[in-house]
């Protein structure tokens, strides 16, 4: 469906979303508009992949987070001083607000666990796994990628009705809404002071990659800085474009 | 003889969860992909690794 740009007042100052992503690469509007991703975890990965989305102008953001802005979030993620005190969900909120009003932008203040995740994922097509603790990482893949008897049997069913559909050349946007399955983001490795160049995006599956140097834990490198967090954020941010905007192919 | 990560492993029999622990994995930090399907972590005792299977662990560090 076509988008339209939108328009805002702000401070008696005409905002014009074009004028936003006039730099932003060819045909990226609507599909990006049309993009729904969750980020699950607002700290060093979440609140500077959420900023590097919001400036791409995605249409919609759901962002997950139980926790508060501390002083010592500071040296790596985007909140300020006067944040400090409030829920992350809302202070990320209100940095996006004021970078790209024209995201659609839904708070959720929850600790993820194996029970809410479904429901914090829900009505989302990409998802950002952006939690600091390796068990928590561990757990979203195997609770929301894992496939059961039953979905395989369902699976294997949408596997004839697609080959029905690609016989018969009705419609090419039938792939997708075939792969009910999330597409999960997530990273491991980011801590210390190694290369740039270790952080690399691996793709794991069709709906499983991972980002990072695959080895440095945060409680043997003692110490994580914004520039590595960065650059994992940034990977996670330019593969959800990626995919998106259609530059990553499925069997690759 | 099945393939883990890549490798080929002289395996006859053995339980997934059995393996992993066997090899030192820390269970609560890994995701388990078996021949394409990603294994949630209360399932692994139920799979037998058997030739011709293919295993990939990751495993996962803190910080983010």
């Amino acid at each position: 469906m076509e988008k339209i740009y939108e328009e805002i007042k702000i401070n008696k100052i005409k905002i014009n979303e074009k004028n936003i992503l006039s730099r932003n690469v060819k045909g990226a509007f609507n599909k990006l508009k049309s993009a729904k991703v969750c980020i699950l975890g607002l700290g060093g990965l979440g609140s500077n992949a959420a900023v590097l989305l919001a400036r791409a102008g995605i249409g919609y953001l759901k962002l997950v987070d139980f926790d508060i802005v501390e002083a010592s979030n500071l040296n790596r993620q985007q909140y300020r001083i006067a944040d400090i005190n409030m829920k992350k969900t809302e202070a990320l909120k209100n940095i996006i607000e004021e970078i790209n009003p024209f995201v659609k932008v839904e708070i959720l203040d929850i600790k993820v666990d194996e029970k809410n995740l479904h429901l914090a994922v829900k009505d989302t097509d990409i998802i950002i796994e952006a939690f600091d603790n390796a068990e928590t990482k561990a757990m979203l893949i195997g609770e929301l990628l894992s496939t059961n008897k039953e979905e395989n049997i369902r699976e294997k069913k949408d596997e004839f009705a697609k080959n029905l559909v690609n016989k018969s050349q009705s419609n090419n946007t039938y792939t997708n809404l075939m792969n009910k399955k999330k597409i999960v983001i997530s990273a491991s490795g980011m801590a210390g002071l190694g290369s740039s160049n270790e952080i690399q995006t691996k793709k794991i599956n069709k709906n499983f990659y991972l980002i990072g140097d695959f080895y440095s834990d945060y409680e043997e490198f003692t110490g994580i800085m914004s520039t590595r967090v960065m650059l994992c954020a940034a990977h996670q941010a330019n593969l959800v474009l990626r995919i998106i905007l259609g530059e990553e192919k499925e069997n690759e | 003889m099945a393939k883990i990560n890549g490798k080929i492993e002289n395996i006859k029999d053995i339980n997934l969860l059995d393996y992993l622990e066997k090899n030192n994995y820390k269970i609560s930090r890994i995701a388990v992909e078996y021949n394409g399907n990603i294994i949630k972590k209360s399932d692994f005792h139920k799979i037998t690794l058997k030739d011709e299977d293919k295993v990939e662990i990751v495993c996962f560090v803190g910080g983010g």
